[in-house]
């Protein structure tokens, strides 16, 4: 590649003018406030961690790390995710703490770059852990949580998609039995949402063509309450039957909540299987083509930094929230003080009385002071003036006459 | 269940598949008229269905897709394994029906550089190290069979429908990686929040598709 011109910035980075910082500091402020009041309290963690850490133990996958070396030559990487580093949290300084555990964050997240636009290197993830509690209670009050931040945010129409691991494990299990290769192939169809795929496979394993039905027809298992009931008619083991369960308990829950309208349940919605162990969702908003949230329980995280423990959570992608949301209500008015020399002290303490009152306001020697004293009588005519590219509602003159002459 | 959203957006390919394509959703019952391909607009609305056509150059179907700008669409198994997009696939349509294959000359002989040109690099790359060779991969943008008559390459990997190109040209198909047929896709949230169109638009389509011989 050729030597970067001056205005170029890495691929899947981006820069935040004033207004979209204005919008994004909104929905970053409603969401972890809806957050606390659930009991979840902010924490914040550095951006980078160990590699033979939070790095191994987190979900992103090896080639999408940004990996860097430190003078020791330790490999070091930018945080993918906030869970990983969480756990480390919750496995170390927190380990004196007693279960459950609320923790909400707002931080940005990296992965390594994509070359498709849209594709993001840096985004700002919002989200909580719950920590301590594997009971369907917990998985819905992470759930009804996240609709709550979607509603905070100011999104207006969105679904959310809950599925378990459990489910399709228990379910591949009794009908392969003993045939792991198989299974992995046809979780690795659903994984990648290729149902013609999965349907090719199924169509050439040699298998009781009941089962063929059955795990064919898991590909319409979508909707409310009646898919739990429709999946418990398949006589399954156990562990599906568990997840199942699960799921059911988690729906009144969510009833109770009075949630439900939004929450759609899919039991071939997989997340990665390494990771998540029990339900997972994915939250979609109209009008944008990828999810603005996800999230789940994986029970054999913390474990890994010491302190085994079950846990769920999830992230609002923030940065996509942005492109959703409706605009904010303009910025409060801001206040233009032109003064002369003589009269410095008197503008600069009307400016302090104004901030005091939570107004803003911005001042300014007057080159000209006619020409400011013109700036104001046409502020006072129009409502408002645009002087040297931002809008004033109100300009106020020092130095002309007397005190200062309000626009 | 509500819908969000009413129209479904289908992003359609231009050219070869269109025609057959249309006569799918036509026999589905949805009345997509057979002259969209000669026309010039490139955004057809139907509101008898609730649908609305986007004509798109078929290897940029599963961008629009992905991206959200169309809900579903239709395209060719040869551009979802290239494009590796992130969409649901959801039905095999069973039309356009051809195969990628790797194709030389009829004398072709092992060599110490082999170069293979396509204009499926990622398919190629694949294929190869999967079957255990290092090549070197040229993409070209069309005529690939000229690659292996100048000296470009020593074979070439592209899709054969009737191999009628090939056998003007001297070459043969030395090896069939895969059949292809084309496929109908679906956004990731529009497959949720448009659950039910899309479903039924699938049961429709599956009643129509032409058995699924030779597979």
């Amino acid at each position: 590649m050729s030597k970067p011109k001056g205005f170029e910035k890495p691929v899947g980075v981006k820069d935040y003018l004033p207004h979209a910082v204005s919008k994004l500091r909104g929905i970053e402020r409603s969401v972890l406030d809806c957050m606390l009041r659930w009991g979840y309290e902010q924490i914040m963690t550095p951006t980078l961690e160990y590699y033979d850490t939070v790095g191994v133990a987190s979900a992103t996958s090896d080639q999408k790390l940004f990996k860097l070396l430190n003078q020791r030559g330790t490999t070091i990487v930018l945080r993918s995710d906030m869970t990983a580093p969480i756990a480390r949290v919750v496995g170390s300084l927190l380990k004196e703490h007693s279960f459950p555990l609320r923790l909400s964050y707002h931080a940005s997240v990296f992965r390594a770059f994509e070359e498709d636009a849209g594709r993001e290197a840096e985004f700002f993830q919002t989200g909580v852990e719950l920590v301590g509690d594997a009971s369907p209670e917990a998985d819905a009050e992470v759930i009804a949580l996240a609709i709550a931040s979607l509603q905070a945010a100011g999104v207006r129409s969105f679904k959310i998609a809950v599925g378990h691991v459990g489910f399709l494990n228990g379910l591949f299990e009794e009908t392969l039995p003993g045939r792991e290769a198989e299974q992995e192939e046809l979780k690795a169809c659903l994984l990648q949402r290729d149902h013609v795929g999965y349907r090719r496979i199924l169509g050439s394993l040699s298998l009781d063509e009941g089962w063929r039905a059955e795990l064919e027809g898991i590909l319409r298992l979508r909707g409310g309450q009646e898919v739990c009931e429709q999946a418990l008619q398949l006589s399954l083991n156990e562990g599906a039957r568990k997840a199942i369960r699960h799921l059911c308990e988690m729906w009144d829950v969510l009833a109770a909540y009075g949630v439900q309208e939004h929450v759609l349940i899919d039991l071939t919605m997989i997340g990665d299987f390494s990771y998540y162990t029990g339900m997972t969702f994915e939250g979609y908003a109209a009008n944008l083509g990828f999810p603005v949230c996800s999230g789940g329980r994986y029970d054999n995280l913390l474990a890994q930094f010491g302190r085994p423990a079950p846990a769920t959570g999830f992230a609002l992608k923030t940065t996509r929230i942005l492109e959703v949301v409706e605009e904010e209500p303009s910025a409060p008015e801001k206040t233009l003080i032109v003064y002369t020399a003589e009269a410095r002290g008197q503008a600069l303490a009307e400016a302090e009385r104004l901030r005091a009152d939570g107004r803003i306001a911005v001042t300014e020697i007057a080159a000209d002071p006619a020409e400011a004293d013109r700036l104001r009588l046409k502020a006072r005519q129009n409502g408002g003036v645009t002087h040297k590219g931002t809008e004033y509602g109100e300009v106020v003159v020092f130095g002309l006459g007397e005190g200062g002459v309000r626009g | 269940m509500t819908e969000n959203g009413g129209i479904l957006k289908v992003a359609m390919p231009k050219g070869r598949i269109y025609k057959q394509a249309s006569k799918l959703f036509r026999e589905a019952g949805l009345p997509i008229p057979e002259d969209f391909d000669d026309s010039r607009r490139l955004i057809i609305p139907v509101p008898e269905a609730g649908m609305e056509f986007i004509m798109a150059k078929p290897v940029d179907v599963p961008t629009y897709v992905e991206y959200g700008v169309a809900d579903i669409g239709v395209v060719g198994k040869d551009v979802m394994m290239e494009e590796a997009k992130d969409v649901y696939e959801l039905l095999d349509l069973g039309i356009a029906r051809c195969r990628m294959s790797v194709i030389g000359l009829p004398d072709w002989k092992p060599v110490i550089h082999p170069r293979v040109a396509t204009k499926y690099p990622k398919v190629a790359s694949q294929y190869f190290r999967e079957h255990g060779q290092q090549v070197e991969v040229i993409k070209l943008n069309g005529s690939i069979e000229l690659a292996p008559l100048i000296g470009l390459a020593d074979r070439i990997v592209d899709m054969v429908e009737t191999g009628q190109t090939l056998r003007e040209n001297g070459l043969v198909e030395m090896k069939e990686m895969f059949q292809v047929t084309s496929r109908l896709i679906a956004n990731r949230v529009s497959y949720r929040m448009k659950n039910a169109a899309i479903q039924s638009l699938c049961d429709r389509l599956s009643a129509v598709i032409p058995a699924q011989g030779g597979v």
